[in-house]
């Protein structure tokens, strides 16, 4: 076990886990942060993206010792009352199905407008192309950045 | 426990599976118990005073607090079909409550108090649009003649309306307000009880957001993953990777030392047959989190007896299944007579379609929460389509009586049919018993690909006979596949007749001489239903054929399909099955298998998509027509070639009559993600078995398409009606199926006769 100190969400927290603890498990198991989600532990669905600084990663196969002093954002972080650009559209559109993979896209989405603030339809596409979704969402997914990118 | 699946309803004495006991009848009787308080003028209290508020809770699914809180209890599962919005919106439409005030508590699992909870088949909205209105309506009535007797004025000169009584006069009062006298007043009786009219809801009918919409954006809402307890541990469990292997020996040395590791334990497995509602054998390892479990797994040293299937090759078997449908089967249907008509053949076209196994493939693996206490009683938190029976399949491996299982349902992430079968939820018990705290059992994604309770691989055979005149005079449809069934008794060789209910017997067409054939094959895993079950491979067989019959004939298949119905009737298929016709668990008399209604989708769809001008203008656009879930749907799929060669979807038009719409917008998602759907199983996705074992590990092999595949637009056109209102979860997935692989035809001017399409 070692000690680790995470900046999450803006606050300090230190954490004592065995140092190839994915940061999903750190965040989910040891810190109670139950927004970011586990889907397949091998980075190919998204359900775990969390920011790395401005960085969208898949947390099920970051190690926690390779964090060091880069903020992490969990969709818990990602804004006060609701109000980030990305979760209005996503409300707006009534977006979420089952709901499982939608914290992950709203990070990943996120980070996109982050870099790109007016992609087109090509670009969500392949840059949502990491994230799964099983009910099928798509389609609203990229209405929803769309309209979100309106904001930017 | 005997599972109730109303889409396989049989009452074929021969079918002795314990999966098709019809359930109807059943459901009656508890809901009867469950509406009682409205049938017996019974006022069952719910809750008596808490602080300073009291309650009226006219029935299980409604209270009303002095405060002016109004509770509606969503009883089925939500795992993304919207029914946890859906159906508590029918009761505060006729309440006339205010909806963006509305609480939703989620029941426990308790058919007793609540009826049916199995949340499968498309049915719910079928069987609880009426309940749910009466449940409404009833607690309106009360208030009505509440707030008429504290005014001292006629009821008929009230109104309820956003919370409050209204009377004519102006006066205003809010349901709060009237708790304490409408406590007192006498249920009405229910022929009294009037519903309102159809043009005055306010909810039903239209668009209406989710419930859990905000909180889902924002990471708060509760999936079966996300419940914490003090002194919870997680367990990784590694599961026999053959059905029916049983653990010899093992050594957990090595698990045990890693740290963060308490325990390992051996979970018996139910063998072969390995049942529908029993843990498969494996070895658990209990931690403090998840990541330490999952270590400790990867160190057991596991000596496996492999058992009889360890040999098995899926593709061996779907060979052989092919193989056999050259030969006679076991006939299921059959009119008129196919032989002499395939004698006097002007040609026979003969053709013959395979389909894989697939996984369910949730988003969220399976996971469940359990706290056995000392004192004989356990609690459980699971994601489950089916509380009760996890409820009774708990009970039954402790050895308790199920009232004693606690059986709190959270949100599901996705479910697809998988999480009706409660072995997972079974393990979470165990293993609690075992540890003696509470334990969350959490699958891995390899689990859930390895050990899911698979759609049947499929193999079929139809030989359609041309008469001298070009007409469509003979149908001979063979089609095989390891039953449902035959994961609870392995002498289940034979689909049954509710699978066959579902795309196969229920040809609707005008054919004269129809021949209808199964023949046996053995399950050597653990056969399941998911999303739209067998109507998957008979729709993608019967449509595609249709489409390859047209194009020989010469004929526009749209045209060709709407001449085949010809006059409008209820189709019963008298005097011509073997066995019986299911009809989704529903009486023909009330839910007629009505010809107009599938022509109706037909010629909206044509319409709507321009399928003649899009036709003559060279577009790849393929077409099909289903009716599954007593919903009748017509689809057609536009695909074009990518940059790289790749299939790209541009368009998809869906016609859709399910009777009465009841949340508009979440029709519309249930088709913008059901193409999404079945287009993975066309395209993505599949299963294969050697020696035994699943291949495909995680979403590297076993592929979903993702946001570049996906259809880009999908439209659905709803059909206007008062009909009942029927489901619309599964009816999505069959006809897009053949109607995507006919329009891969028109691309690439080769026929799909095998799913997945690989190019």
């Amino acid at each position: 076990m070692e000690k680790f100190t995470l900046i999450i969400n803006g606050k300090k927290q230190q954490v004592e886990v065995e140092p190839d603890m994915p940061l999903l498990w750190v965040l989910r198991d040891i810190l109670s942060l139950k927004g970011t989600k586990y889907g397949c532990g091998q980075a190919l669905c998204g359900a775990c993206t969390v920011l790395l600084d401005d960085e969208a990663i898949r947390s099920c196969t970051f190690p926690v010792s390779e964090v060091g002093s880069q903020k992490i954002t969990t969709v818990e972080g990602l804004s006060k009352d609701a109000n980030h650009p990305i979760q209005k559209a996503w409300v707006e559109h009534v977006v979420p199905q089952c709901g499982y993979c939608q914290t992950g896209q709203i990070m990943n989405a996120a980070a996109l407008l982050k870099r790109n603030p007016k992609p087109s339809e090509a670009e969500i596409e392949s840059a949502m192309a990491g994230n799964l979704c099983r009910c099928g969402t798509y389609n609203r997914i990229k209405e929803a950045i769309l309209t979100a990118s309106k904001s930017y | 426990m005997i599972p109730k699946l109303p889409f396989l309803k049989s009452k074929d004495p021969e079918d002795k599976s314990k999966v098709f006991i019809p359930s109807r009848r059943d459901f009656l009787k508890i809901s009867s118990l469950a509406t009682g308080g409205f049938l017996l003028g019974v006022n069952f209290q719910c809750s008596g005073p808490k602080g300073n508020t009291i309650t009226f809770a006219p029935n299980v699914y409604l209270s009303i607090d002095s405060d002016n809180l109004v509770t509606i209890i969503a009883h089925r599962s939500e795992m993304g079909t919207g029914i946890r919005t859906s159906l508590p919106m029918i009761v505060a439409d006729e309440l006339g409550a205010d909806w963006t005030k509305v609480k939703i508590v989620q029941a426990e699992g308790d058919e007793e108090k609540y009826g049916d909870q199995n949340t499968d088949g498309s049915y719910s909205v079928r069987m609880f649009y009426e309940p749910m209105r009466r449940a409404g309506a009833t607690a309106r009535h009360m208030l009505l003649a509440a707030a008429a007797q504290k005014w001292g004025v006629d009821v008929s000169e009230c109104r309820a309306e956003d919370g409050q009584v209204i009377h004519s006069g102006g006066k205003k009062i809010k349901f709060g307000d009237l708790v304490e006298i409408v406590r007192e007043l006498e249920m009405p009786n229910a022929d009294n009880i009037t519903l309102k009219d159809f043009s005055s809801y306010k909810l039903i009918g239209k668009d209406v957001a989710i419930y859990d919409n905000l909180d889902i954006a924002i990471g708060k809402a509760t999936f079966g993953a996300d419940i914490d307890l003090p002194n919870m541990q997680v367990a990784i469990v590694k599961r026999s990777p053959v059905i029916g292997a049983k653990v010899i020996s093992y050594n957990d040395a090595k698990a045990l030392a890693i740290p963060g590791v308490n325990r390992v334990v051996k979970i018996e497995g139910s063998g072969i047959p390995p049942g529908l509602d029993k843990p498969l054998e494996g070895v658990a390892v209990i931690a403090d989190n998840t990541w330490a479990a999952m270590k400790g797994r990867d160190a057991l040293e596991i000596e496996w007896d492999l058992g009889p299937n360890q040999n098995y090759s899926s593709e061996k078997q779907l060979q052989e299944m092919l193989q056999s449908t050259s030969g006679n089967g076991k006939v299921r249907r059959e009119r008129g007579n196919f032989n002499s008509a395939r004698q006097q053949a002007g040609q026979v076209i003969e053709k013959t379609y395979l389909a894989p196994f697939y996984a369910h493939a949730t988003m969220e693996p399976p996971t469940a929460m359990a706290d056995y206490k000392g004192d004989g009683t356990c609690e459980i938190w699971a994601p489950t389509q089916h509380p009760q029976w996890a409820r009774q399949a708990v009970a039954e491996a402790l050895g308790i009586d199920y009232q004693n299982v606690k059986m709190n349902v959270t949100l599901l992430g996705g479910g697809f049919g998988r999480k009706s079968k409660p072995d997972f939820v079974v393990e979470a018990a165990l293993l609690s018993k075992a540890a003696k705290s509470p334990v969350r059992v959490q699958w891995t994604r390899e689990d859930d690909l390895h050990h899911d309770f698979y759609h049947a691989q499929s193999a079929q055979r139809i030989r359609a006979v041309l008469d001298k005149n070009g007409n469509l005079s003979g149908w001979n449809h063979h089609t095989v596949f390891p039953a449902i069934g035959a994961t609870g008794n392995s002498d289940e060789l034979h689909p049954s007749d509710g699978e066959l209910g579902l795309g196969c017997i229920d040809f609707p067409y005008e054919v004269p001489h129809i021949r209808i054939e199964t023949h046996e094959s053995k399950a050597h895993t653990r056969i399941g239903w998911l999303r739209s079950v067998s109507n998957i491979h008979h729709s993608f067989a019967v449509n595609c054929m249709l489409d390859e019959v047209a194009e020989i004939k010469g004929v526009d298949p749209v045209d060709f399909l709407l001449g085949m119905l010809a006059e409008d009737k209820n189709l019963t298929f008298e005097g011509e099955l073997k066995g019986d016709f299911g009809n989704y668990g529903e009486p023909l008399d009330k839910f007629p298998w009505n010809t107009r209604r599938l022509r109706g989708v037909i010629e909206k769809v044509a319409k709507e998509a321009n399928w003649k001008q899009a036709i003559a203008s060279g577009k790849s656009v393929g077409f099909a027509v289903q009716k599954s879930f007593l919903t009748y749907v017509a689809c057609i799929v536009e695909v074009e070639k990518g940059n790289n060669g790749q299939i790209l979807i541009p368009e998809v038009h869906y016609a859709v009559d399910c009777g009465i719409g009841v949340n508009t917008d979440r029709i519309r998602s249930q088709f913008e993600g059901g193409a999404q759907f079945a287009a993975s199983l066309v395209l993505t996705s599949a299963i294969t078995f050697e020696n035994g074992k699943v291949q495909q590990n995680n979403f590297d092999g076993y592929e979903l398409i993702r946001m570049p595949q996906a259809p880009k637009k999908t439209h659905i056109h709803l059909v206007e009606s008062m009909e009942k209102p029927t489901g619309v979860g599964e009816p999505p997935v069959p006809p897009f199926i053949p109607a995507m692989c006919n329009a891969i035809y028109k691309l690439t001017g080769k026929r799909i006769y095998r799913l997945p399409y690989n190019g």
